[in-house]
C-alpha cells in the first residue's frame, strides 16, 4: 500500500492526474490507457490521451500518456509531472526517470517482468531498483505477469491485473466502480469476463 | 465504429483525432472516401472501412453506412483523382493520407488546383514530426500551401478534428476549392472528448456535367484559371478576417503575445499555465491563407511575439513579412528559441516561454539516472515469413560483395540487427528504380527488397524501367498478402480481395524473364534461386510468397 494516498488525493484535487504506462509492442498498453481515460469520464472528468502507432509498435518500446482533471489542454505529460508511472517492463522503467517528480513522489507500479534486448546486457532488477530509488520513494513490485500466467493462463491480462492493483490501493483516484463500466465499453464481449476477473483479482492481492 | 453513427445531438464519444475527423465528414454528409494507409493517418480510412464492412447495424446507422462509398485505392495520387472525380461529379468527397502520401499525389494536385471543385473535397493529411513512425524526411507539409495555393486547416484538439472537418466540407464547396486539413501525431493519435452535432442528409444525384472550360487545364486557359486561382485566395483572406477560426485570446496588460497553431497551441497554454503568465495569444486554425489584417492588427499592440510552431518557420516567415509590410516595430521570435527538429513537448515550450517572459523556469527536474536502457530495436514479429526470406539472402551470399536495397514497410527492419542488410532506403518504388542506376553505373551486383502493397502503389514504373533500360538487379518481392506495417488493410493482390491481380501475371507482362514464385519455408529452393538469379544478364524476380500471420 501507498504509505499516504490522501496526500495523493489532495494534491491531485488542486490540478490533474498525470500517468504515463510504459511497456513494449503486443502487451495491450494502448487498451489499459483506454480504460483509465473511461473510468475517468467516468467519474466527470475532461480526459486526454496520445499513443503512436506503425513502427513503433514492433516489439520496440511503446509509452502512452493519459491526463485527467478539470481542464486538460496537452496529451502529453511534462517532464517531471508524472504522478503515476505505470512499467510492464523493468526495464523499461529507467526511461521514466525523466517524467519523475523532484519531490520523489511520483508512484512506480512495475510489472515484475524483463523482456531481454538484443545485444545488450540484461540489467538485474535488484541493479535497476537502486536505480530508482533515487528518485522515487514509492515503488511497488508486483509479478503481475506471474499471476496473470498461473491464475489465467494469459500473460497479456498483467497490465490489466496491475490497473486492478492501482485502483485497489486507491494509487489512481478513481473508483472501481467506474472501471468496470469502462470495461464493459471498451472490452470486446468474448474477453469481457476474463478481463474483469483480471482486474478483480488485484483486490485481494497484498 | 457504431458510436460514430449515432444522430443522438450533443452525444459526448472519447475519440482519437483520426476517428473525430470521420464524424466530422460524416456530420458533413460524405459520399466519397478513398486512401492509402500510412501511419499517422491510418485509422481514418480503417475507420470508413470497418463502419462499410459492420453487418447487422440498426436502421438509421445502417442508412449512413449506405450513403458513402469508400475504397483503399493503390496509391494517393489514384486515391485524389478518384475523389476529384467524384467531386466534380458533384459529391462531397474526403482523402486521406499521410505527409508522403501528398508527394506522390502532388502531380495531379496542382492541375486540380487550377480547376476547381465542385463538391466539397477535403484532403487529410498527417505530419508524422518526429518521425516516429516514418523514414525517408520529417516533412512538415504546410509550405505546399504556397506551391499550390492549398487553403490548410490545422485542428488541435479531436473536437476540433470533427468541427473543421465538418466546416472543411462547407468551406470547400462554397469557394470551389480543395482544402488540406493538417494533423500530426499528436493531433491524429490523442484522444479526447467529442461533442457530436448533427448528421447532415444530403442526398444528391451525381453527375459529371461537362464543362471543357473548367476541367480542361489546357493554354491559354490555364492562365486565366491561375487568376481565378488568385482571385479565390483573395476571397478567402478577406472571409477569414472575419472568422473565429482564427481566435485572439487576449492576456492581461503584458506586451507579450504568441502566435501558434495545432498541438503548439496545447503545449502553449499548458506553459501558461505552468509559468502562471497571462500574455495575449492568437491561435490560428488557417494556416493558409493568413488572416493578415487581424495578425497585423494583433502584433501591432506588443513589443514581443514569439511564434511556435513545430518543424519549419513556416507561419514565423510569414509573421516577420507581415509585420513588416504593416510597419509594426514589434520584435518577433521564432526558431531561435523553438527548436526546428523533432516533435515539441509541453516542458519544451514552457522552457521557450519562460526564457522569452524572461522568467526563471517554474518547476524542478530530476536529474537523468546513471543507468540507461539501450535502445530496444523493432523487430518481425516471431512467426514472420520475413525471418525466412532475409535467412535465406544471408544464407544465399556473401553480404559484402551486394548491394541491399530497402522499401517502406515492416521489411524496413531489415535495417536492424539481427538481419542488417539494407544499404539505402528512400520511398516506395524507389527501390528498384535506384538499384537500376547502380546496376548502370557500376555493374556491382544488387539485391532490392519491395513489398507487395507497395510494388502496386509505386514499383511498376521502376519494374519496367530495369527491362526497357536493361539492368540485372534481383527484386525479391516479399508478399504477404497485406499491408502489413500500416495494421493489415487489403490491395489490390490481396486474397482476401474477389478477382485479386496476381503480382506474377504483371512481372510477366512487364517483359521479366527470369521469374520465380517461392514460398520461403523451402529455404533451399529459395537460396538456389538467389543464386542462379544473381548471375543473371536481365532483371529477375523473386516473389516470396507467404502470408503475415496476422492475416486469417
Amino acid at each position: 500500500m501507498p504509505e499516504d494516498p490522501v496526500f495523493l488525493l489532495n494534491n491531485f484535487m488542486k490540478r490533474e492526474f498525470n500517468i504515463i504506462i510504459f511497456g513494449i509492442g503486443g502487451q495491450g498498453i494502448i487498451t489499459l490507457t483506454r480504460l483509465l481515460a473511461e473510468a475517468a469520464l467516468n467519474e466527470g472528468y475532461n480526459a486526454k490521451t496520445s499513443e503512436v502507432h506503425g513502427l513503433s509498435q514492433r516489439d520496440g518500446s511503446v509509452d502512452t500518456h493519459l491526463r485527467f482533471g478539470k481542464e486538460i489542454f496537452s496529451p502529453l505529460v511534462s517532464q517531471s509531472k508524472a504522478d503515476l508511472i505505470i512499467s510492464l517492463e523493468i526495464q523499461e522503467t529507467l526511461k521514466a526517470a525523466y517524467y519523475a517528480k523532484s519531490d520523489k513522489n511520483t508512484i512506480f507500479l512495475i510489472n515484475d517482468f524483463i523482456k531481454e534486448i538484443q545485444d545488450s546486457k540484461k540489467f538485474s532488477k535488484e541493479e535497476i531498483i537502486k536505480e530508482l530509488k533515487k528518485i522515487s520513494k514509492r515503488i511497488f513490485i508486483i509479478p503481475a505477469s506471474k499471476i496473470a500466467k498461473e491464475k489465467l493462463n494469459n500473460e497479456v491480462l498483467a497490465g490489466i491485473f496491475l490497473l486492478g492493483y492501482s485502483v485497489f490501493k486507491k494509487i489512481v483516484p478513481l473508483k472501481p466502480s467506474s472501471f468496470l463500466k469502462a470495461i464493459l465499453k471498451v472490452v470486446p464481449e468474448k474477453y469481457l469476463e476474463i478481463n474483469k476477473k483480471a482486474f478483480s483479482l488485484a483486490e485481494d492481492y497484498d | 465504429m457504431e458510436k460514430l453513427l449515432s444522430k443522438k445531438i450533443s452525444e459526448k464519444e472519447f475519440l482519437l483525432g483520426n476517428e473525430a475527423i470521420v464524424r466530422g465528414a460524416i456530420e458533413a454528409g460524405v459520399s466519397f472516401v478513398t486512401t492509402y494507409p500510412g501511419t499517422p493517418a491510418s485509422e481514418i480510412g480503417d475507420t470508413f472501412f470497418k463502419i462499410k464492412n459492420q453487418k447487422s447495424l440498426p436502421a438509421q446507422a445502417g442508412k449512413i453506412k449506405n450513403s458513402f462509398y469508400f475504397e483503399y485505392s493503390t496509391n494517393e495520387k489514384v486515391a485524389l483523382e478518384a475523389a476529384a472525380g467524384a467531386s466534380f461529379s458533384g459529391l462531397r468527397s474526403l482523402i486521406a493520407m499521410k505527409n508522403f502520401g501528398l508527394n506522390v499525389a502532388s502531380d495531379f494536385l496542382m492541375p486540380l488546383m487550377s480547376s476547381g471543385v465542385n463538391g466539397g473535397l477535403v484532403i487529410v493529411v498527417a505530419d508524422d514530426v518526429g518521425c516516429s513512425s516514418s523514414a525517408q524526411f520529417e516533412e512538415d507539409s504546410r509550405p505546399y500551401s504556397y506551391l499550390a495555393y492549398l487553403p490548410i486547416l490545422e485542428p488541435a484538439t479531436p473536437q476540433e478534428c470533427k468541427d473543421f472537418t465538418k466546416f472543411a466540407f462547407e468551406f470547400s464547396e462554397k469557394f470551389k476549392i480543395p482544402i488540406m486539413i493538417r494533423t500530426t501525431t499528436r493531433i491524429a493519435l490523442a484522444s479526447g472528448i467529442v461533442k457530436f452535432e448533427k448528421i447532415s442528409e444530403i442526398k444528391r444525384k451525381a453527375k459529371f456535367v461537362k464543362n471543357p472550360l473548367q476541367f480542361s487545364t489546357m493554354p491559354p486557359r490555364v492562365l486565366e484559371m491561375h487568376r481565378e486561382l488568385i482571385e479565390k485566395i483573395k476571397k478567402i483572406q478577406k472571409f477569414l478576417e472575419k472568422n473565429k477560426i482564427n481566435k485572439i485570446e487576449s492576456g492581461g496588460r503584458s506586451r507579450l503575445g504568441i502566435i501558434t497553431s495545432g498541438i503548439s497551441y496545447l503545449y502553449v497554454r499548458e506553459a501558461l499555465k505552468e509559468l502562471n503568465l497571462d500574455l495575449s495569444v492568437l491561435k490560428l486554425g488557417f494556416v493558409y491563407p493568413l488572416p493578415e489584417k487581424k495578425i497585423a492588427n494583433f502584433i501591432k499592440k506588443l513589443q514581443k511575439v514569439l511564434v511556435v510552431e513545430e518543424l519549419q518557420p513556416y507561419l514565423e516567415r510569414e509573421i516577420k513579412r507581415i509585420a513588416n509590410d504593416a510597419n509594426c516595430k514589434v520584435k518577433i521570435f521564432g526558431k531561435d528559441l523553438i527548436p526546428e527538429v523533432g516533435e515539441l513537448k509541453p516542458e519544451i515550450v514552457t522552457s521557450s516561454i519562460a526564457k522569452f517572459a524572461n522568467r526563471p523556469p517554474s518547476f524542478a527536474l530530476v536529474p537523468g539516472l546513471k543507468l540507461k536502457i539501450p535502445k530496444r530495436k523493432p523487430q518481425f514479429c516471431p512467426g514472420c515469413p520475413y525471418w525466412l526470406v532475409f535467412g535465406a539472402v544471408k544464407k544465399a551470399v556473401n553480404p559484402n560483395e551486394i548491394v541491399f536495397g530497402g522499401e517502406i514497410g515492416c521489411y524496413m527492419l531489415a535495417f536492424y540487427p539481427p538481419i542488417d542488410l539494407q544499404d539505402y532506403l528512400y520511398c516506395m518504388g524507389s527501390g528498384a528504380g535506384v538499384a537500376h542506376g547502380i546496376s548502370k553505373a557500376t555493374k556491382q551486383k544488387i539485391i532490392t527488397f519491395i513489398g507487395d502493397s507497395s510494388f502496386f502503389h509505386a514499383g511498376i514504373p521502376a519494374l519496367i524501367n530495369t527491362v526497357f533500360n536493361k539492368s540485372n538487379p534481383l527484386i525479391i518481392i516479399l508478399d504477404n498478402q497485406t499491408t502489413a506495417m500500416t495494421g493489415h488493410q487489403p490491395h489490390p493482390g490481396a486474397p482476401t480481395v474477389p478477382n485479386g491481380i496476381k503480382i506474377e501475371n504483371i512481372v510477366s507482362a512487364c517483359g521479366v524473364k527470369n521469374l520465380a514464385i517461392i514460398d520461403p519455408i523451402e529455404q533451399e529452393k529459395f537460396i538456389e534461386k538467389i543464386k542462379e538469379f544473381l548471375n543473371k544478364e536481365e532483371v529477375s524476380v523473386i516473389i516470396a510468397r507467404r502470408p503475415c500471420i496476422f492475416v486469417k
